[in-house]
């Protein structure tokens, strides 16, 4: 049986410290460098941004 | 002369079920050659077999058992060459629709070892011109017979409202998935196009619940319409949810040529995929479930 692994969290991004572990963390000083780094990270992992509703953005292979 | 006029009609029959339409398959040039080369195979196997039994030549037949194992690895090569190409497509077909297309082209050589076997025979016993005919007849009664269901007969197609609530995306009821960042957002609100499938019956319903389906239904849509996506933005995949409460199925999908009219007559002339057939409504429980 072949087992892959479809969907993996490669980053999040966040303004808030300690708010995320056991991925790759980026921090950001405001909500627009967020989102610049969001996408800088979503276009080069080619992965999609998801909001977690908290403030942190995961970046996620789909 | 009833061999030679068969197998050109079956050769003939052959390219003429060739559809060469928007699917862009098999319209390469070389699988028409592929295609058309084992069709006169098929053509030659089924022409021969009405002669070599009036002329006692029994074991001539068995070749026809041969033709099966033959286009056997036609299928294969279809499954093989399509799904290798999937890894290269925008949005891949998937392996439900790879299998379907691969089990019509294998079909297909038995079809025209059909007619070849009927012109055969019949311009054996009656002459050439009631060959022709024949061929026509068995022909149309092919085409009519193995023309699948498309989702038009099978559900409601119609154009739908979406929105975002935070990053969640919805059409109309049917949550479809988290988008965080607001210039996708944008791009969505500029582009994109939404509709719901609402199928007729149960037995619909769960043609539409296979992911295969709808993954065929995706393709084929981005396809016709153009997708508003490269290998680096996945957020612009189409995508098609289920209403788990009713069935029904969702679509969201940021076309390049942004027209509903033409997505929606794009959807309802997606085949239905044989490997998505179910009919709960044949049994007794799932016509009893359905009240």
């Amino acid at each position: 049986m072949e087992i892959a692994i479809k969907k993996k969290i490669m980053a999040a991004v966040t303004c808030e410290a300690r708010k995320v572990e056991g991925v790759p963390v980026f921090y950001a000083k405001d909500e627009e460098e967020k989102e610049v780094m969001a996408v800088t990270l979503c276009r080069v992992m080619e992965a999609v941004a998801h909001d977690m509703g908290n403030g942190v953005y995961i970046i996620v292979k789909h | 002369m009833a061999i030679a006029g068969a197998v050109i009609i079956g050769t003939l029959a052959r390219y003429w079920m060739m559809r060469r339409d928007f699917r862009q398959y098999p319209s390469y040039p070389h699988a028409v050659v592929n295609h058309l080369a084992l069709g006169f195979v098929a053509a030659t196997l089924g022409a021969v077999a009405v002669p070599a039994i009036v002329a006692k030549e029994y074991t001539a037949v068995t070749f026809l058992a041969l033709a099966s194992t033959q286009f056997r690895e036609v299928r294969s090569m279809e499954r093989e060459m399509l799904g290798s190409l999937e890894k290269t497509e925008m949005v891949p077909r998937g392996s439900d629709f790879i299998e379907g297309i691969a089990r019509t082209f294998e079909a297909r050589n038995y079809l025209v070892m059909l007619i070849a076997l009927v012109t055969s025979a019949v311009i054996f016993s009656f002459g050439l011109l009631y060959g022709i005919a024949a061929a026509f007849l068995v022909g149309f009664a092919i085409k009519n017979l193995m023309r699948g269901k498309v989702i038009k007969d099978i559900a409601k197609v119609r154009p739908a409202g979406f929105r975002f609530e935070g990053a969640n995306l919805f059409v109309e009821d049917v949550q479809i998935m988290n988008l965080g960042l607001p210039e996708v957002k944008k791009t969505y609100h500029k582009q994109a196009k939404a509709l719901i499938i609402e199928p007729f019956d149960d037995n619909a319903r769960e043609i539409l619940a296979n992911a295969g389906q709808r993954q065929a239904i995706a393709h084929d849509a981005a396809l016709l319409l153009g997708i508003h996506r490269d290998v680096d933005t996945p957020e612009f995949t189409p995508l098609l949810r289920r209403d788990t409460d009713t069935g029904r199925i969702a679509m969201i999908i940021v076309p390049i040529e942004p027209d509903e009219k033409c997505l929606v007559e794009a959807v309802k002339n997606v085949p239905v995929l044989e490997s998505a057939q179910s009919s709960p409504l044949s049994s007794d429980a799932g016509k009893c479930a359905s009240d």
